[in-house]
């Protein structure tokens, strides 16, 4: 395992994958020089249904399923002692979301997830993120044949919060994983949705909303690999900026490897700066290694919320901060609204709001 | 029975280099029903006229009034003017991402309005005023003016007046860069609203060509940051026969 010995070089920040990254903010997640505690923070909010369990296992029980290159995943797995896992029986269908929550101490910590979708199983696992954390993570989930799975994780970080993580989706045969990255609070945010597909007849649709205000850094990288025939993936994430220094990062990488025939696949990021001195950087990067498939694109475009805008909205009797408030929900909706939950929708749009009325405090 | 009263307006623009003036005592008052044409050549001060009333913070006011009803204008906010009951018709209309045209309408409605409309009749209301002006009801679910052609983009203004109701509409080139059949359409939707809602309008043109269709009632000629001369219809024909040459020298 030479690649994992390479793995564990202290990032310097001239890496392609770190480049972005502040790593004098990562509160040593990245260069050991923090202890960590394992120390299993998430839990159910509710009663589990019949047929759902969320357990606690020795690591050994769970070994990663998949090579990571992430130098932060690579450290969970050095360190975690235990595991959580979350079982999803096989056929089972369920219309109420499960509901996992995480409260932080301010103690850094690592945190190692297992989900298993069982086959033609059909949920919804929501992750809620809060508190104070500095936290490492790896979220493995496993969709076997025919399994569907919408996991939203939602970083609603207080302000001093440190969160990377990965959350890689393994995806078999006609199974069809839907993933929403929610990410609004935190200091730093670097979240790492990263998809492989073992079957053919799978989908991945990868969905995105985060805003940054004052000084925050919140990343997202897609890493999409499309080895296997008739796979299809989309990528929608949206982003908005306001404030000084507040910097966001999209990275949107999709592999359509040789014999990948069939594959369908669309990446799409867009963000809306609305002051000065925020900073959105988006990359895609599409590589294909077959023409024998269905289709493959992408895009990305930044755009701005400037006074003209203003004036053209508020000309027309909407006074200004409904016109920004406007401009926002409008932009996110998109995505939000694909939610299927009235109440998660709500409390997204309201804490979007919140945001917007930090901006210039 | 509303009166829109600009006096002596002096307007400067806002600039890196400074400020730079640009109207010059601009006098003129506008009541509902009457339709006033102002015509000019380029850089005369016609938009910046339009945008001073609108309240663009681009433009600094030094000196005059602007009332409506005998209200200060000039002290309003821009959103407060709309409420007041001005409209201006935008020569280049911005576009906004991410925002709905349905979803602008019925915001801009609620504003000026001061109540949500109900559901049942806004659909139907919108639905007539965009057939009225042959624009087709997918546009709904687009965002305002983003990658509309010109034309649409001045369609999409006189929807926005149809459903806003004011008292004095200001528009400004609307009839730049639209077609014949466009600028037909166009004209059609003003002279339906002022048949329906006693509007006061401000016709502001560079061209003759648009007052065939909407006819004025007062020209007036503005040349260097102010009016120069006044007349009835009969002045359009002048200005179409001999051009803006002896105001530009004058």
């Amino acid at each position: 395992m030479s690649a994992l010995a390479t793995n564990y070089l202290t990032p310097t920040g001239r890496e392609e994958a770190w480049r972005f990254t502040p790593l004098k903010r990562l509160a040593g997640l990245h260069d050991n020089s923090t202890k960590v505690m394992d120390h299993i923070s998430i839990a159910a909010k509710a009663q589990l249904p019949n047929g759902v369990l969320l357990a606690i296992a020795d690591a050994s029980e769970f070994p990663p399923s998949y090579t990571s290159t992430d130098v932060v995943t690579n450290r969970v797995r050095q360190e975690v002692k235990k595991v959580s896992v979350l079982t999803i029986a096989k056929d089972l269908e369920l219309t109420e979301s499960i509901y996992l929550s995480r409260n932080c101490s301010s103690a850094p910590e690592v945190s190692r997830i297992v989900i298993q979708a069982g086959v033609n199983s059909k949920s919804t696992v929501v992750i809620e993120n809060t508190g104070k954390g500095e936290i490492g993570e790896e979220i493995e989930i496993n969709l076997s044949p025919g399994a569907s799975l919408d996991l939203i994780s939602l970083q609603e970080w207080d302000r001093s919060a440190v969160h990377i993580a990965q959350h890689h989706a393994i995806v078999s045969k006609d199974a069809q994983f839907t993933s929403y990255v929610v990410s609004v609070g935190g200091s730093v945010v670097r979240i790492s949705p990263t998809v492989e597909f073992t079957g053919a007849g799978s989908f991945a649709d990868l969905y995105g909303i985060y805003f940054a205000t004052d000084g925050q850094h919140l990343e997202h990288r897609i890493h999409v690999n499309h080895n296997v025939p008739n796979a299809k993936s989309r990528v929608n994430y949206k982003g908005a900026l306001a404030g000084k220094e507040a910097h966001t990062v999209w990275i949107g990488d999709v592999y359509i490897h040789k014999g990948a025939d069939g594959t369908d696949t669309y990446e799409l990021n867009r963000n809306l700066l609305l002051t000065e001195g925020a900073r959105a950087d988006s990359v895609p990067n599409l590589e294909i290694e077959t023409g024998e498939i269905v289709g493959a694109g992408h895009a990305s475009t930044t755009g701005r919320f400037d006074d003209e805008q203003l004036f053209y909205l508020q000309s027309r009797g909407i006074p200004a901060d409904i016109a920004r408030r406007l401009v926002i929900r409008g932009f996110f909706a998109e995505i939000i609204s694909k939610l299927k939950s009235s109440d998660l929708e709500d409390r997204l749009m309201q804490r979007i709001d919140d945001e917007l009325a930090k901006v210039g405090e | 029975m509303s009166v829109l009263e600009i006096k002596n307006l002096q307007v400067s623009v806002v600039t890196d280099a400074g400020n730079k003036e640009i109207l010059r005592g601009v006098d003129l008052t506008i009541k509902s029903g009457e339709t006033h044409a102002i015509m000019g050549p380029n850089g005369s001060g016609k938009s910046t006229l339009a945008y001073s009333i609108a309240g663009h913070p681009k433009y600094l006011i030094t000196g005059g009034s602007v009332t409506l009803d005998g209200v200060d204008v000039l002290e309003m906010s821009v959103d407060e003017r709309a409420k007041a009951g001005l409209f201006l018709a935008m020569q280049y209309p911005v576009e906004v991402p991410g925002v709905s045209v349905s979803n602008f309408l019925r915001t801009a409605v609620t504003a000026i309005r001061g109540e949500a409309p109900k559901v049942r009749t806004w659909v139907g209301e919108v639905k007539e005023a965009m057939a009225s002006l042959n624009i087709d009801t997918a546009f709904s679910e687009r965002n305002v003016n983003e990658g509309f052609s010109g034309g649409e983009k001045k369609r999409h203004e006189i929807l926005q007046m149809e459903l806003l109701r004011p008292k004095i509409a200001i528009l400004d080139e609307t009839d730049s860069g639209l077609d014949v059949d466009a600028l037909r359409i166009v004209s059609e939707g003003v002279n339906r609203v002022k048949a329906n809602s006693d509007l006061g309008v401000m016709l502001i043109t560079h061209y003759t060509r648009i007052l065939r269709y909407i006819k004025p009632d007062f020209v007036h000629v503005f040349a260097n940051g102010k009016i120069v001369e006044e007349g009835g219809p009969e002045l359009a024909d002048k200005l179409e026969e001999k051009g803006y040459a002896e105001y530009i020298t004058a």
